[in-house]
């Protein structure tokens, strides 16, 4: 299978302010490339401060990257390049509250990226925002209503299909799951894992519950102060853990499953 | 004897067009040095229990409960400031967003110095002030942090947030609480984070035998640090047992539903399988269903769900429910059939795992 993102040496960091001799250069990111194929979820671990959401940053081009470069189907991403960008690699926010818009109706803003990369009519516009929200699990009618009508677990839809409104092929999910109910993240788990097979979604996924993880992603990437420190299989990372910050990590879920294997067996 | 007994604790919010019983008639009993879960999504009024236990609800919110006994004190005979005199002394809170609930214009030091009481100090005047500080690097050592001059000096928002958190229990540690409500107190923290917490907060209940009531909204974070647990579905009791009654044994629907849908709990699910769900998502208070709040998405509803369900108690396994899973007499028989087929096969399965 082809590869869809090609992420190379991807650097960034920042100039500390300072004075002149004072400067110094805070690396948060350094040298990390990684590979996502269609139909593949790709994890990224690490502890606060590793550079998992700078990552989701220069990937979706809220920032521009030092150095390196990404590819997207074999063709580079450049930083000023929105248009491409937009259409293809997809965020979607821990906080499903606070990042929709409060005085714009979902239509509106489901319309917006709409009005901004494609050519469409208003009434296809119309059309393809209704099969979205039901591709969601929400009615078509919902167009009409604001955010603060829905509950937590149907605003983070509305996010997913702000998210696929415009067919992309990577969808990068910012601890998206981590601020829902647990029967409404399994829905949400359900609902992506669907998504992904019919539309041969990517996701990159950032998540602190490594049992989400396990069940959701294909590969693990360990990021340990904005170095990948370990890489692959879900499988065998979960099993057999190579680097020290990795064990460390999975350490902390293993205790809290010890019971539970006690009682089941 | 009971530390904390309450019955059929209501709450009700009342407003001008219509009141809204949040908490419906919720019973908790908690004994002495015991940790309870409290496990209730969002919207099932968990926080607002521990919020009336402490009483610190404000008028808008009517409480009213069938029995409150505290350590044999029945808290409903007494008035206000008295209950409050006993619930200030021997119960202490500590709640989710530490950073958020200190004080972002005062130190560290000076907060943890106002909350010990005067009368734990010894001694003339001018010795009040050394005494306070040793009390204060006493109270951080408890809680694991090493470097107490640093700290003291520190504002909150110079410490990470597992620090304002183990800052947060030294405040609450204070006063030498024997019930600790924890409202959850690693939420939006990491693994790692989430570990040490909950270590600091369980070797504090084995070696001051503190009873702990830990408040979540995820059945899997819990369940290896609880005794028991109770369960909570929007302002209604649910289920209340052993961790391993709940965990394993679940009768009520939810319960199950809970276990079933966490992907942690089910490792032998194959990736990127389906996961168990609930249809539907949680009523808002304003439109609460009549009877049973689980009806609506319930898998096992059926005509008498519309009338609130009576708590049954099955062994100290208590349920709300009309039709609870039980173990029938024949799938118990063929489960103990089904145990002891595998334990004479284990010998046998060892060597080929």
């Amino acid at each position: 299978m082809t590869e869809l993102l090609k992420v190379q040496a991807l650097t960034k960091s920042y100039q500390h302010k300072g004075y002149w001799l004072n400067r110094k250069q805070i690396t948060v990111l350094d040298s990390v490339s990684f590979t996502i194929e269609a139909h593949k979820t790709l994890a990224i671990i690490g502890e606060t401060g590793s550079g998992k959401s700078t990552l989701a940053r220069l990937l979706v081009g809220a920032e521009a990257a030092s150095s390196g470069n990404i590819y997207l189907n074999g063709q580079e991403l450049k930083s000023g390049s929105y248009k491409h960008r937009c259409q293809h690699i997809r965020m979607i926010f821990q906080d499903s509250g606070t990042t929709l818009n409060p005085s714009l109706t979902i239509q509106q803003l489901l319309d917006e990226p709409l009005k901004l990369n494609t050519p469409f009519s208003e009434k296809k516009r119309t059309e393809l925002i209704r099969i979205t929200l039901q591709k969601v699990g929400l009615l078509g009618d919902h167009m009409n209503f604001y955010p603060h009508m829905f509950s937590g677990g149907q605003k983070q839809r509305i996010s997913l299909a702000r998210a696929i409104i415009l067919q992309p092929q990577v969808i990068i999910l910012d601890e998206a799951l981590a601020s829902l109910d647990p029967s409404l993240r399994s829905q949400m788990i359900n609902l992506l894992l669907d998504l992904q097979q019919q539309m041969g979604l990517a996701y990159i996924l950032i998540s602190h519950n490594l049992g989400i993880i396990r069940h959701f992603s294909d590969e693990i990437m360990v990021l340990s102060q904005g170095k990948v420190v370990e890489r692959g299989n879900t499988q065998e990372i979960m099993t057999k853990p190579q680097h020290k910050t990795t064990q460390k990590l999975m350490l902390n879920q293993n205790f809290q499953l010890r019971v539970k294997n006690r009682y089941k067996s | 004897m009971n530390l904390l007994d309450i019955r059929n604790l209501s709450i009700e919010l009342i407003s001008n067009e219509q009141n809204i019983l949040a908490v419906d008639k919720v019973s908790l009993s908690m004994k002495e040095g015991e940790v309870r879960g409290l496990v209730g999504e969002s919207g099932s009024g968990k926080s607002l229990l521990a919020q009336a236990i402490v009483a610190v609800l404000d008028d808008k919110w009517h409480v009213h409960a069938d029995r409150f006994h505290w350590r044999g004190i029945d808290l409903l005979r007494l008035s206000m400031p008295e209950r409050k005199a006993i619930l200030s002394r021997d119960i202490a809170m500590i709640f989710q967003e530490p950073m958020a609930c200190l004080d972002p214009t005062t130190t560290v030091g000076e907060q943890l110095a106002e909350a010990i009481d005067s009368s734990q100090l010894s001694g003339f005047f001018w010795q009040k002030q050394q005494q306070r500080r040793a009390a204060v690097i006493k109270l951080l050592h408890k809680v694991g942090i090493k470097n107490h001059s640093a700290c003291i000096k520190s504002y909150p928002h110079q410490l990470t947030e597992a620090l304002c958190q183990r800052v947060m229990i030294a405040i609450a540690l204070a006063r030498r609480p024997i019930l600790l409500i924890a409202d959850e107190p690693t939420a939006a923290m990491e693994n790692t984070n989430q570990g040490q917490i909950f270590r600091l907060l369980s070797s504090l209940n084995q070696l001051k035998n503190m009873a702990i009531l830990l408040i979540s909204h995820d059945l899997e974070n819990i369940t290896h640090w609880t005794n028991t647990i109770t369960v909570m579905y929007s302002g209604q009791f649910v289920e209340a047992g052993t961790t391993e009654q709940i965990f394993s044994k679940a009768m009520h629907p939810y319960t199950q539903a809970l276990v079933d849908s966490s992907p942690m709990a089910n490792q032998h699910l194959p990736a990127k399988s389906r996961l168990m769900t609930l249809p539907g998502s949680i009523p808002i208070l304003q439109h609460l269903p009549i009877g049973c709040r689980l009806g609506p998405r319930c898998p096992r509803a059926q005509q008498d769900c519309v009338k609130a369900p009576s708590v049954s108690n099955f062994h100290g396994h208590k349920v709300s429910c009309h039709f609870p899973l039980l173990p029938s007499p024949k799938a118990k028989k063929s489960k103990l059939q089904k145990t002891k087929s595998q334990k004479s096969h284990k010998p046998s399965r060892v060597p080929n795992d």
